[in-house]
């Protein structure tokens, strides 16, 4: 369909977002000690290598069956109290949000996604908001036991090799992978930001 | 410019009259936008990688329910126990993407300083007072025609150190979720007139006039409410590419 609205534009998210965006297990999208469970964690980083205490991660994915149909509730709500209930742990949502620490610092921990196409290189569609960036950021990380599947991505495979690394999170160990995420700085530690046409 | 000293509003003026129409046709701002000075090493350097065909996870998205909100949470005026100090309004309007398709049962969350200008956020130490009645969060979901409604209190305008007296005009954060993780949007929403806009390089940093008067809400008579709410309307179009195949889905 054609495109006849123009878009209402970005703007940053603020220092503030701290009571409204974040929500209790936002990180967890799968409970701890959910069989198969993995950890991607990582700081993000300025310019200046100073991590970034007010940044906020989004992850959307698809579940370990390659399926793309989140299921709802990952901010459900207690209808008596208003207060937050959270996830069931029984339905997986694809979704999370995780703001960073004092240190710059986040996770999530979740299920390996699934190909979501025949041989597609499985990865999580991250998108970043922080202070001082007017507009989001969008990622992906690939997890990196696959070797076939990241030789055969079509975005990986066009990154010159040092590009490419950035968008491969580092097995740390067993079901703890690191992501981090420099929002500025020279070709081969400059996160890979994405723009979709 | 003395590199010790926090800029002037002079020296802000100045460099947004530089930027000023400089991105014919951009709706976004650019993220490098110096006068907005927290841009300066949170912006990539790299060139972003454009994706031509983006892969079905980035096409979709998360799905929320009516498990996600409760039916009090878009009257952020019944949080407390008593009513909260300032203008009582209500804001509606709807979200579309940018076919003119409404974007239907999607989360939005809204966040905002009281009347006094001040977030009830730890960090905030402008000296204004907090209202113990108003927290300033809500959210609500998207009806069958994109509409979103919130009813609230008008934000006050507040300082900040971005240069020597910098001050923000009244907003309102929205955070809104498309059918596609690439329709995704954090943005402000502005009230019609307010003499701080020429002033503010968040706003300003949408260079393009049309396109900034898109984050300005327009006050609506025949949403005020007598003896009770005056109405603003703000619609919100997504940009960003989705999958067609969701028409039939969820």
């Amino acid at each position: 369909m054609e495109n006849t609205l123009e878009p209402t534009p970005s703007q940053t998210v603020g220092p503030f977002y701290g009571y409204a965006l974040p929500f209790p297990g936002g990180e967890e999208i799968v409970p701890p000690g959910e069989p198969g469970a993995v950890v991607v964690r990582g700081t993000v980083f300025d310019g200046a290598g100073t991590p970034v205490p007010d940044a906020i991660i989004e992850v959307w994915q698809p579940g370990p069956d390659g399926s793309l149909r989140g299921a709802p509730g990952s901010l459900r709500r207690d209808p008596v109290t208003g207060g937050v209930l959270g996830r069931t742990g029984l339905d997986f949502t694809g979704f999370g949000r995780a703001a960073t620490d004092a240190d710059g610092h986040w996770y999530v921990r979740t299920l390996p996604p699934g190909p979501h196409r025949e041989g597609a290189a499985p990865h999580l569609s991250v998108c970043v908001f922080a202070r001082g960036l007017l507009h989001h950021l969008y990622t992906r990380v690939y997890l990196p036991e696959d070797a076939e599947a990241l030789a055969a991505d079509p975005l990986l495979a066009a990154l010159p090799p040092q590009r490419r690394d950035t968008l491969i999170a580092g097995p740390e160990r067993p079901g703890v992978y690191r992501f981090d995420l420099w929002l500025q700085g020279g070709a081969g530690e400059e996160t890979v930001f994405l723009e979709f046409a | 410019m003395n590199a010790l000293q926090p800029p002037t509003q002079a020296d802000i003026d100045r460099e947004i009259a530089e930027h000023e129409g400089s991105r014919p046709g951009a709706a976004h701002p650019a993220r490098d936008y110096a006068p907005y000075r927290s841009s300066v090493l949170r912006h990539p350097r790299q060139r972003l990688v454009v994706v031509e065909d983006p892969e079905a996870v980035e096409l979709t998205g998360p799905a929320f329910g009516v498990t996600d909100v409760t039916a009090l949470d878009n009257d952020l005026t019944r949080r407390h126990q008593g009513e909260p100090l300032g203008e009582r309004i209500t804001v509606t309007g709807r979200v579309l993407d940018r076919s003119g398709r409404p974007v239907t049962g999607q989360l939005v969350e809204i966040w905002q300083a009281n009347a006094s200008g001040r977030y009830a956020h730890q960090r905030d130490d402008h000296p204004a007072p907090l209202d113990p009645n108003f927290t300033g969060v809500g959210r609500c979901l998207t009806d069958a025609e994109g509409r979103y409604s919130f009813t609230t209190i008008k934000p006050g305008a507040y300082p900040w150190r971005n240069h020597t007296n910098a001050w923000r005009p009244a907003h309102i954060h929205f955070s809104l979720f498309g059918q596609a993780f690439t329709q995704r949007l954090v943005t402000q929403m502005y009230f019609p007139g307010d003499p701080l806009f020429p002033y503010d390089p968040i706003l300003q940093s949408v260079t393009e006039r049309p396109a900034r008067e898109r984050l300005v809400a327009e006050y609506a008579h025949d949403l005020s409410v007598p003896e009770w709410s005056l109405g603003y309307r703000w619609d919100i179009v997504l940009d960003g590419p989705a999958a067609t195949w969701m028409e039939e889905g969820r």
